[in-house]
């Protein structure tokens, strides 16, 4: 005998819902949203826009942390004080996507990736994209490797605005 | 510290973006048969349990009671009430409306649960608990709530 | 606090898109569980239902929506949600009620039906990430499986092929599971050079190592001690659960090796008396999203050591007939992948396992004990729970 037995279920195929096989409806929610940044990001994109990475220390934890954040989620204290961090870093971990956020198929590959940024605790930085390493799979594995150093490409100064964008991504660097 | 007043308001920062999502339902079981048989055939139908002796809208094709699987289903009886009601001044945006649309709640003898819809054909002060009314359907039926246009005070 | 055992389990075929509505979906999964449980809705004291966010389904109050297809009109309710941990956590949930004391009976229910979000469930999930620091960046779901991945790899040199041996494995496995989502294998002689040879979505992660959209629903009854004696000869009891979450600064932990997943093994395994895992555990289903997590979470369970468990993969040890025989019932890859409710697919087989009821996808060795594990939100909870006979 196997479990489950008789169990229930009626698949769709896409096409039954293209010819009305079965009656469907649809609705779109007006989901607008204006998100206040708050005190950390705010000020993180503040930072953004003139150039430079921010980010915040606990002293009791000893931690310098990117993206900032006002408390210190570890020892639930108010973060002690701002630093300037560098814009440079180490590739954590890397990946290759060739599709877009909607998985619409991208003619050029993109590269995301973690770097740890120069300045803060060890392990620690944000995502973002590499950029200059290639254009295709084989290329991009041979230039990019966990570990290796890479700095930030910004955007012209009269055009950042505040945002993660204002760097345009990260490329490599010489050691 | 970093937590504080904030002392320049003209700094505060906000990020306008949506969801991006929208959604394409399926009527389920006993939704299809509801709506198809409403579009081809101009009949209203319930799921009825028989173990529980209570007929359901909107229909399912499980009794909520006692969770017996619902197969036999039944004609709505040709008339309905208004069990309660309401009027609507606005739409979803909050504009005006130019006049008052009139919103109930239908139900029928002997079903549990009932259909919500607009009253038409009925002036304001004709509305009241208790008004009997009937579906006026659509020329034009292609599955769905829209097939019913309004219910209207029943004519002999 | 009193003893838990799951008395029946129950689930819906996994579709890529079902007919029914959420409510349907709930109702045969739930129908089902109480049939083989021989109970009636009216023995069932109280419900605890799991199930994505409202954005999947599009219904807001979704739980308040499926609950009477869940059984629960007019009954105590509660619903419960960790991402993909849901599926499993709902047992966790289904647990407290009964263990104090509250209730003899719980009916849990997980319920999917993302097939509704259009244009792509994708575009619900991208909203997981932080609409400050990496939205913009124009991020898609699958980014951060293929960056943890990757690290996993690197850190401990583990080679694409062994992954996709994974695949392989749940795959055909999940050829022997009655409910698995069409379409889900391409075949029953699928190799590993099928899976590297599948397109790549972001690499290192190639389509047949990532598990489908689903619309799906799973569900189980469980009784105290004193309800369990009188309705079967073979209990199978909730031995020891555990849960945990880690931070959503995800850029900032080390994404090789899952902390989240060891500690809610630990509080599992001490609640159990477990001490040796290795030795304790008989059957395991360990969360497979993506390939590369059930080595992941089997090392997170303590049930290898870091970096060992592709070589044990590679060994045999993982397969039906093996040691440990690690998602007998094909898992998300081979099953499918409806997200709350995945997990307590898992937990079905396990208990279907226990009772010898799993007919094909019987393992080979006996089995006393099983556990359970599922995964969610941005690299974060891990859900455990260990059932025995």
């Amino acid at each position: 005998m196997m479990k489950p037995q008789n169990a229930r279920g009626v698949p769709l195929k896409d096409e039954d819902l293209k010819v009305g096989k079965v009656l469907t409806t649809e609705w779109r929610v007006k989901a607008d949203y204006a998100w206040d940044c708050g005190i950390a990001i705010g000020r993180y994109f503040d930072g953004l826009k003139e150039g430079k990475i921010l980010a915040t220390r606990c002293r009791r934890c000893r931690r310098t942390v990117v993206p900032p954040r006002i408390f210190c989620e570890w020892c639930f204290k108010p973060m002690d004080e701002w630093v300037e961090v560098r814009d440079t870093g180490r590739v954590n971990t890397f990946s290759v996507s060739y599709f877009s956020w909607d998985m619409t198929p991208l003619e050029k590959p993109e590269v995301p990736a973690v770097i740890e940024i120069d300045g803060c605790s060890p392990g620690v930085g944000f995502m973002h994209l590499l950029g200059e390493v290639g254009d295709n799979l084989d290329e991009i594995l041979r230039r990019v490797k966990v570990g290796m150093k890479v700095r930030a490409v910004w955007k012209p100064a009269d055009q950042r605005t505040g945002a993660i964008t204002d760097i345009l991504y990260f490329k490599p660097e010489e050691e | 510290m970093l937590v504080g007043k904030i002392d320049r308001v003209g700094r505060i920062r906000t990020l306008h973006g949506d969801m991006g999502v929208w959604h394409k339902y399926t009527f389920g079981l006993a939704g299809e048969r509801f709506f198809r048989t409403l579009a081809e055939k101009r009949v209203l139908l319930a799921p009825r349990c028989e173990t529980c002796r209570k007929t359901y809208l909107p229909p399912k094709i499980y009794c909520p009671t006692c969770f017996a699987e619902l197969t036999v289903w039944v004609e709505l009886p040709p008339r309905g009430y208004v069990e309660t009601y309401t009027f609507l001044y606005e739409d979803l945006e909050e504009n005006r409306l130019t006049e008052p649309v009139a919103v109930a709640f239908v139900t029928f003898p002997g079903v549990e649960g009932g259909i919500i819809h607009r009253l038409g054909e009925v002036r304001p002060e004709e509305v009241c608990s208790g008004l009997e009314v009937e579906a006026v359907l659509a020329a034009e039926r292609s599955g769905g709530l829209q097939d019913i246009l309004y219910f209207r005070p029943s004519r002999e | 606090m009193e003893r838990v055992a799951v008395l029946g389990a129950g689930m819906t075929r996994f579709m890529r898109r079902a007919q029914e509505t959420g409510k349907e979906l709930a109702w045969e999964a739930a129908r089902m569980a109480l049939d083989e449980a021989g109970l009636t809705l009216k023995d069932i004291e109280c419900v605890a239902l799991v199930s994505a966010p409202d954005a999947f389904d599009g219904v807001h109050m979704k739980g308040e929506y499926l609950a009477d297809g869940a059984g629960a009109t007019r009954k105590p309710f509660m619903r419960s949600f960790v991402g993909g941990g849901s599926g499993v956590f709902a047992i966790i949930h289904g647990w407290y009620h009964v263990a104090s004391g509250h209730f003899d009976t719980c009916l849990v229910v997980a319920e999917e039906k993302m097939s509704s979000t259009m244009p792509h469930p994708q575009a619900a999930f991208n909203t997981i990430y932080d609409q400050f620091t990496e939205r913009p960046l124009g991020v898609n779901l699958l980014w951060i499986f293929a960056l943890e991945m990757n690290r996993y790899m690197q850190v401990h040199k583990i080679p694409l092929e062994t992954i996709a041996q994974v695949s392989v494995k749940n795959k055909l496995n999940g050829l022997d599971h009655p409910c698995h989502q069409e379409g889900i294998t391409p075949g029953p002689d699928l190799t590993v050079k099928d899976v590297l040879d599948s397109e790549i979505m972001v690499w290192p992660v190639h389509r047949l190592m990532v598990s489908p959209v689903t619309d799906g629903a799973a569900a189980l009854v469980l009784a105290s001690e004193r309800v369990a004696k009188r309705m079967t000869d073979k209990p199978v009891w909730i031995e020891g659960v555990g849960w945990h979450l880690d931070s959503s600064y995800w850029t900032n932990r080390d994404l090789y090796y899952p902390k989240y997943v060891e500690y809610a093994a630990r509080m599992a395994y001490r609640m159990a008396g477990i001490t040796d895992p290795r030795k304790e555990i008989h059957v395991v289903e360990p969360y497979d999203p993506f390939a590369y997590k059930e080595l992941h979470h089997l090392e997170g369970l303590l049930l290898a050591d870091k970096g060992e468990a592709p070589r044990l993969l590679e060994k045999g040890v993982f397969n039906r007939d093996g040691d440990l025989p690690s998602c007998p019932s094909g898992g998300l890859l081979g099953v499918g992948n409806p997200i709350a409710a995945a997990g307590t697919m898992k937990v079905a087989e396990i208990f279907w396992q226990l009772r010898g009821e799993a007919g094909a996808r019987q393992v080979a060795r006996p089995v006393k004990r099983g556990l359970a594990q599922a995964w969610g939100d941005l690299m974060q909870v891990g859900t455990v729970v260990v059932l025995g006979r």
